[in-house]
């Protein structure tokens, strides 16, 4: 096959820049303010698009992008840090059914709704992305083994209580989510791809059972129970006094 | 086979559960006091994800274990003289590929390992930080463990999960422990008390059996070691009279004298 001819050197910057800042305006971020071509100015437009290209279009969460960033970066800190941390991957029940039924202007409300659902039942510091159609992701950092059943708990409950006003004339559509988990254990090098794979066993376990429901993978809780914690810490003598 | 060739190095594995407690610079250095009370020393970057002895002793190497795992060079020429008079086998950095075990990996390092512990006194396998797949293979493949911990809870806590797996899937019974930057001289010893005790209270019970931490020696916080770190030296060569110098000297004579 030929070569494909050399593309010739970008048109005019100023039209790229017009496409980018419509890009802007289109997901409802204000243009960069200054003086127009001035580097803080294109610095502005560069932090845009970046914040832009790292989230979903529809729910505004993290990306697949970003989330597969952010997950390579869990796995690093974890593995220096020894602190523990959970990812969760999340699944809409039955979201075929909603969009089947009442459309896909009902199915994206949905998406949006469970989308919020998410950032209000985890911490800011946890990373929620929608990393498929009806799948997001929500990794948990520092997050100990003995919460994170608590958490993903919460995370199913605040899904299941929070109807969408979706359906014809209005009317609520009950909306439930499977959840699968898998903690990076504390000092364990995984890689990232190897611990999506354990959460979203769990998810098909979650879904295997019967859906609007938590599975964690077991086993994998931290290997020091918070009673050996507390019996290396409570009677230390090197804690009191340390700074003498 | 001669005598020479059939004796067979004593293989210790350095590990820590975390990362940062100097688990490399103990090994380097201990190299170096043993290499000089007269031990033909090998160490092993066992850190194949994320090596760093390179970067401790300022060594910039063209061949690595990778090569050698690859076919690419022969075991003989990626064993390189290190500064202290002792050898290193490199893994050299970025080997991302290497950060989950294969049966290949497996059988490569258990080659490389064997072949090596006919040619030495003793090697160090300075594994990686964590108690991943890939480290807790290293270990199984030493007939000896030493865990480096800092007084800190942090690592304290990692230390004591590494004797906790090392004892219930390796059976290891009796492993040293190290305590680097102790604060103040007998740190170690409450250090290693505790462990001790919390091991005997929630971990022996499940062994039937004893569990014995030893506690090879304490390495106190010292300015000298930083120092020589950043200037990417050998704290022993860089700096012998130091306080965490003459410890690690300690150190490597109890070793040393435990082997004969």
């Amino acid at each position: 096959m030929q070569q494909p001819q050399a593309t010739p050197p970008p048109a005019a910057p100023p039209l790229l820049l017009e496409q980018a800042l419509q890009l802007l305006a289109h997901s409802g971020r204000p243009a960069p303010s200054g003086e127009a071509g001035s580097t803080p100015w294109l610095q502005e437009l560069i932090d845009a698009l970046v914040d832009l290209s790292s989230r979903d279009a529809l729910t505004g969460l993290a990306n697949r992008r970003s989330f597969e960033l952010a997950l390579a970066r869990e796995v690093d800190r974890v593995a220096r840090s020894g602190e523990p941390a959970l990812l969760l991957m999340l699944d809409i029940d039955h979201f075929k059914r909603v969009n089947d039924r009442f459309g896909h202007a009902a199915g994206d409300a949905v998406l949006r709704s469970v989308a919020t659902a998410l950032v209000d039942s985890v911490r800011p510091m946890d990373l929620v992305a929608r990393v498929g159609g009806e799948e997001f992701a929500i990794i948990l950092p520092n997050c100990a083994a003995a919460f994170g059943a608590t958490v993903a708990e919460r995370v199913r409950r605040r899904v299941e209580r929070s109807p969408v006003m979706a359906g014809p004339a209005g009317t609520a559509v009950d909306v439930t989510i499977s959840i699968g988990g898998a903690f990076a254990p504390q000092w364990v090098r995984s890689t990232p791809a190897l611990w999506v794979e354990r959460a979203d066993q769990q998810l098909y376990r979650a879904k295997a059972l019967g859906r609007n429901l938590v599975q964690l993978e077991e086993g994998a809780a931290s290997l020091v129970s918070s009673e050996e914690r507390q019996a290396l810490f409570d009677t230390h003598p090197g804690f009191e006094g340390q700074d003498d | 086979m001669t005598e020479a060739a059939a004796r067979k190095a004593r293989i210790m594995a350095v590990t820590s559960g975390k990362g940062g407690v100097g688990k490399t610079f103990v090994a380097a250095n201990l190299a170096a006091a043993l290499a000089r009370l007269g031990e033909r020393v090998l160490v092993l970057d066992a850190d194949l994800g994320l090596a760093n002895l390179d970067v401790v002793l300022n060594l910039f190497p063209k061949i690595t274990l990778h090569d050698v795992f690859t076919g690419r060079c022969a075991l003989d020429e990626a064993i390189l003289p290190a500064p202290g008079g002792f050898s290193v086998l490199l893994a050299g950095s970025g080997m991302v590929e290497y950060s989950r075990m294969t049966p290949e990996l497996r059988e490569q390092l258990q080659q490389v390992v064997a072949e090596v512990a006919t040619r030495f006194d003793r090697v160090l396998l300075d594994t990686g930080a964590g108690i991943s797949d890939v480290v807790l293979y290293t270990v199984s493949l030493a007939d000896e463990v030493l865990v480096v911990a800092t007084p800190e809870p942090t690592s304290i806590t990692d230390a004591y999960a590494t004797v906790k797996v090392l004892a219930v899937t390796q059976g290891r019974r009796e492993l040293r422990l190290l305590v680097n930057q102790v604060r103040r001289a007998g740190e170690g010893r409450s250090v290693h008390a505790q462990l001790q005790q919390v091991l005997d209270r929630y971990v022996v019970p499940t062994l039937d059996e004893r569990l014995r931490l030893d506690l090879l020696g304490e390495v106190p916080v010292d300015s000298a070691v930083r120092d020589a770190v950043q200037r990417r030296e050998l704290l022993l060569q860089a700096m012998p009279g130091a306080a965490a110098s003459q410890a690690l000297v300690g150190v490597a004579t109890r070793l040393s004298d435990a082997a004969s």
